[in-house]
């Protein structure tokens, strides 16, 4: 069979991405650029700077995807881009070039969905990973336990009702002053604290047991650390660090396990940028075992947003003959299995 | 020469195809701002329609702005895309050069303007001024964001005829009306919009003085900052 190779972008947030993915799990370049010194200043993403950065960059990070694959785009079989969900004007410069493109050198174009990216990142990094199987999606914008039933096909099993993880994560470490990006300097701050210093709640939302809730958990955090402010009495960084992320840790492992064991899968997997916090990581490895349950999860680089994952969900679309039209449109809140 | 013009700064959408002294297809609609849905399937009928050979296209014209920032970037992008995918260079042409350039010949003052929100307008003023055979597009004031107050004032002073282009009658022909003290009009409809066709002329001129970029070096000039920006530059100057 003739070697299929997909020339993914992504551009759904703060990173411009593009990779050539061969067959799925090959991954002949993978460019990411990524604008966070900018949006530090600003202690978050600014949607209108990240979208002029990607106008600005898209070229060359997808000429660099090209060189580094050491292909041109007469070998390049289909694009793929994400379309959704992200940051409308982000979403909208990856969609405009890739349908530029596209026209172009007639081509087909693939609309890929952001967490759908997230997911097939495992079949990357875990070339034997076949669906079906659980997921966890945990990243700045997303908290999702996931069923993957087969290629293309998820049913969502439970989903954030407030705050993503992630979103928790860069709003405590901005309290406690560790600024962003919160997910990282978290992680690394909690290896020096206790996670049992402070036990903030962990929440279950009554009507789905798979569903999560971390605006609680925030505002926990936020009381405890201004009743002691009232008192003049000084926090430990690393403590509430530990604390905070024990709790969110918890909370995804149990719902997690649950799941797992609900449905008689044998593997789980996890995936986003939370999926990279080495804490999580290992509970999830253990909590696994436990069950003798395979546990899978990507690279940290697999983890954030980058273009391969969106290259490896499009050649599972291309198999199965899906194609978008020149009036793709960038869908900011696009659900997890709509097309 | 040909030239594949695209613009959707504005509500108009609009796409041509020029080669050499033929418009051989111009779609333009302003209907609703849904770009990302309509520009590219206005294209692709084009296309088809004039059994468009895409590999004959010498070079993408895009408006380069000001605009809404939404539309710019699709513009932008689209245009990239097709740029980088053709091998060919990018034309930027700024929004209300192009918007002037549907008032070519017209030798009183040309004020094409646009709504930019927040009580100002996208505008510039312009003239085009006999060159033997031909016309030139003079600038008296480059393409900025002003407020109208500002725009009048400043066309009161130059004592001359106005030809206003644009949504200016839209918005503001009441104020115009009661402000304004020179002989002015405002364009009627075959002129009074963003047409692509109109941006392929200003870019054929843009080409013949080698005003061009590479697809990569291509970025669309917005004429204000993010409101992130502004506001942390309005409390570093505090």
């Amino acid at each position: 069979m003739e070697d299929i190779l997909i020339l993914a972008i992504e551009s759904s947030c703060d990173e411009t991405a593009a990779s050539v993915v061969k067959n799925g799990r090959e991954v002949l370049s993978n460019v990411i650029s990524s604008q966070i010194d900018i949006h530090t200043l600003y202690g978050g993403v600014v949607p209108e700077i990240a979208s002029r950065k990607h106008t600005e960059r898209i070229n060359q990070v997808v000429n660099e995807a090209l060189i580094q694959a050491n292909v041109t785009m007469e070998d390049i079989t289909a694009i793929a881009v994400t379309y959704g969900p992200g940051l409308v004007g982000a979403l909208l410069v990856g969609v405009s070039f890739a349908k530029g493109l596209s026209w172009a050198y007639d081509k087909p174009l693939i609309g890929v969905h952001h967490i759908e990216g997230h997911i097939s990142a495992n079949f990357i990094d875990n070339k034997e990973l076949k669906p079906p199987f659980i997921c966890l999606v945990v990243s700045g914008g997303h908290s999702h336990l996931v069923k993957v039933k087969d290629y293309g096909e998820y049913e969502i099993l439970g989903r954030t009702r407030d705050d993503a993880a992630g979103e928790a994560f860069d709003k405590v470490a901005r309290v406690i002053g560790l600024g962003y990006p919160g997910g990282p300097k978290i992680d690394k701050v909690s290896n020096e604290g206790n996670p049992h210093a402070i036990e903030f709640p962990r929440a279950k939302v009554a009507d789905n047991e798979y569903d999560f809730s971390f605006s609680g958990l925030k505002s926990a955090v936020l009381n405890y650390l201004n009743n002691l402010n009232m008192k003049g009495e000084e926090y430990n960084q690393a403590d509430v660090a530990a604390s905070f992320q024990q709790a969110v840790v918890d909370v995804l492992v149990s719902h997690s396990m649950t799941a797992v064991s609900e449905y008689g899968f044998d593997k789980f997997a996890i995936a986003g940028g939370v999926a990279s916090n080495s804490h999580l990581r290992e509970a999830l490895k253990k909590a696994c075992e436990e069950r003798g349950v395979e546990f899978y999860m990507p690279t940290p680089i697999m983890c954030t947003d980058n273009a391969a994952m969106i290259g490896c969900a499009a050649y599972y679309e291309y198999l199965k003959g899906h194609r978008s039209g020149m009036d793709l449109n960038a869908v900011p809140n696009l659900r997890l299995g709509e097309r | 020469m040909k030239i594949l013009a695209i613009e959707s700064s504005a509500t108009v959408a609009s796409v041509a195809v020029v080669n050499d002294n033929v418009l051989e297809a111009l779609y333009t609609i302003c209907h609703k701002i849904t770009h990302s849905q309509t520009l590219m399937p206005m294209l692709d009928e084009v296309a088809e329609r004039i059994e468009l050979d895409k590999k004959s296209i010498d070079y993408v014209a895009v408006t380069s702005g000001p605009g809404s920032f939404t539309g710019l970037r699709i513009g932008a992008s689209t245009a990239k895309g097709i740029a980088m995918g053709l091998n060919v260079p990018i034309v930027p042409v700024p929004t209300l050069e192009a918007l002037a350039f549907n008032a070519y010949g017209v030798e009183e003052l040309i004020c094409p303007v646009m709504d930019a929100r927040r009580n100002q307008v996208y505008t510039g003023i312009y003239s085009f001024e006999r060159t033997g055979a031909d016309f030139r597009l003079v600038t008296y004031l480059e393409q900025t964001a002003m407020d109208l107050g500002e725009l009048m004032d400043k066309l009161n002073s130059m004592g001359k005829g106005v030809l206003f282009l644009g949504d200016a009658k839209d918005i503001f022909a009441e104020r115009i009306e009661a402000g304004l003290k020179c002989d002015y009009a405002f364009a009627p409809v075959h002129m009074n919009r963003q047409s692509a066709a109109a941006l392929a002329s200003a870019a054929v001129r843009k080409i013949a003085s080698g005003e061009y970029v590479s697809a990569g070096d291509f970025a669309p000039t917005y004429l204000r900052l993010s409101q992130a920006e502004r506001e942390a530059k309005e409390k570093g100057n505090n």
